[in-house]
């Protein structure tokens, strides 16, 4: 199980088979083994990594650190979820340390992006303060570096 | 008449030319020329050529290690060591030996860091061989142990494997092929090129032949941490055997530092003693960078060696599954990163098919007859590729079966 996790993980568009074939079951095992986890949760859904900016398209991401004052026995959830309904927010965490949540917020320009943080997150009444980091260059996400790959160069032909 | 002018004359008087080839040794000169090197000439010909070829992990040594190299260049680490190796990577070698293999290596004596596993090869044959002496070679095998023989003086003797046996050597062979002038045995298990193994019972019944004509053992384990479903024999923790074998180990394989060249060789004193003789005089000390990366390597590598020989595994069985799916029959590989299928039923010679597939379909291999004899009738296919990059091999090798 642990494995062909493993493996959609790394790309989720190897078929059934393939998988197969790799860790040495059926091909109708891998099936309705990944259709079980579907089902249950566990393989949340299959996505796409993009590069916005190669296709033109230009997007600002700035992480915001919020201080929250705690009002209600409903805890930071109450206020965590309500922020990760906004579509404009990227992820939503509890953190440790001096701040209490860590936004991702993606706009077109930082001046959206700002705005949105002013008028959107800062006047929520739990909301002590917040603090805007603009992302100026990513170089690896979620275990993936986004900078040329090393690519050794090995002799074609090698005993 | 002074001296450099009578030779200045006699240039004069009889105008030579120099053949520098006459210089060349008798015994380097008999050596064949490694079946690799022209098949290396005709890739680089080419563009576009998927390689399955390579001897090689297609992964970059970790970035811990690397790091190590680094930081040890940082301070300063460029100097000579002992010529036995740092004497914390020889104590973490033979600790991992005692974990690993229950055998017992002292680290002041009885370890010897090498500059890769070929030179601990060739210290081994030179440390043990009398002109004459017959080593024994089973055969289809990494192609440097027979000149490697004949260079220290002696005399290979190839014995071959079959695919029946899941090309592993018998004791009954070995025995057969023992003279009076046989003073060694070559294992070379998980193999190059056939990805065979060798189990337990097998390496008992050979430590039974071992002993009773009283020979020594040189086994490369270079590929041992690359042993799919199982753990690797070391043949020395089979009892009896530590004293009379020299095993040879390095990083190149499990850690992915082949550039790094760094391997060694451990066994008992007198013979370690001996080929560390050799050593100091040829190499003087394996590259420090190296060494500080090998203590890295032993000290916290085990996760990514884990991770490496995971994505091995899924990489055999796929590449194995594709070629007995499209009638090449396949055996499975159970150790290193090669799959070694028999291209008999195509009519044609390893030479030839391997030429077809590389000018026809792009795709780099190597003909099994490079690795011995036996080997003819089978392809060696590195798995130590991309995913993406093997199944397009796949499917080349296919529409080339296709076109025959």
């Amino acid at each position: 199980m642990k494995e062909i996790l493993e493996i959609l993980e790394s790309n989720p568009r190897i078929e059934p088979g393939e998988i197969a074939a790799m860790i040495g079951i059926t091909e109708a095992q891998v099936a309705s083994k990944i259709k079980e986890m579907e089902k249950k949760g566990i393989i949340r859904k299959y996505k796409t990594v993009i590069d916005w900016e190669k296709a033109g398209e230009e997007y600002v991401y700035a992480i915001i650190e919020i201080k929250v004052a705690l009002r209600s026995r409903t805890g930071y959830d109450a206020i965590a979820e309500r922020i990760a309904k906004f579509p404009e927010v990227r992820s939503v965490r509890l953190i440790s340390g001096g701040h209490d949540l860590s936004l991702t917020v993606r706009g077109r320009s930082m001046k959206e992006v700002a705005f949105f943080v002013a008028e959107k997150i800062a006047t929520l009444e739990q909301v002590q303060g917040t603090v805007t980091h603009f992302v100026l260059r990513t170089y690896k996400e979620d275990g993936d570096v986004l900078f040329e790959k090393e690519r050794p160069e090995r002799l074609a032909v090698s005993p | 008449m002074s001296y450099s002018r009578k030779s200045a004359q006699n240039a004069l008087l009889y105008p030579r030319e120099v053949m520098p080839e006459k210089f060349v040794a008798e015994k380097v000169r008999q050596i064949p020329p490694s079946g690799i090197r022209k098949f290396f000439d005709l890739v680089l010909e080419m563009e576009g050529v998927i390689s399955l070829g390579v001897g090689e992990p297609d992964f970059v040594t970790p970035w811990h290690i690397r790091e190590a190299c680094i930081y040890s260049l940082e301070k300063g680490a460029t100097s000579y060591t002992s010529n036995y190796g740092l004497l914390e990577l020889r104590e973490l070698i033979s600790k991992c030996y005692r974990k690993e293999h229950s055998v017992d290596y002292d680290p002041k004596n009885e370890i010897l860091v090498t500059t890769g596993v070929s030179e601990a090869a060739d210290l081994a044959f030179r440390a043990i061989i009398n002109p004459g002496d017959e080593v024994i070679v089973p055969e289809p095998s990494y192609v440097s142990y027979k000149p490697s023989v004949s260079l220290a003086g002696g005399t290979p003797v190839p014995v071959p494997t079959y695919q029946e046996d899941e090309f592993r050597v018998t004791a009954e062979q070995i025995n057969k092929s023992i003279t009076k002038k046989t003073k060694a045995l070559v294992l070379s298990y998980p193999n190059n090129p056939t990805g065979a193994v060798m189990r337990k019972s097998d390496l008992e019944e050979i430590a039974d032949v071992v002993t009773e004509n009283d020979i020594a053992v040189i086994s490369d384990e270079v590929y041992g941490k690359l042993t799919y479903n199982g753990a690797h024999t070391c043949f020395s923790s089979l009892p009896g055997m530590t004293e009379r074998s020299i095993i040879l180990n390095g990083f190149s394989k499990s850690h992915a530092m082949t550039g790094l060249r760094l391997g060694y060789a451990v066994g008992s004193a007198a013979l370690i003693s001996a080929m560390t003789k050799i050593h100091q005089y040829a190499m003087l000390c394996a590259p420090i960078t190296a060494q500080m990366g090998g203590i890295e390597a032993l000290k916290n590598g085990d996760g990514e060696v884990q991770k490496m020989v995971r994505e091995y595994d899924r990489r055999r069985r796929l590449v194995v599954s594709g070629l007995n799916k499209m009638g090449l029959d396949c055996f499975e590989p159970r150790g290193a990163f090669y799959a070694f299928p028999s291209i008999k039923s195509t009519g044609l010679s390893s030479g030839e098919f391997a030429e077809r597939l590389l000018k026809e379909q792009k795709v780099a291999v190597v003909p099994g007859d490079v690795f011995g004899e036996c080997g003819e009738g089978y392809l060696r296919c590195s798995y130590a590729t991309s995913r993406e990059q093997l199944l397009e091999a796949l499917a080349r090798i296919e529409a080339l079966l296709d076109s025959l």
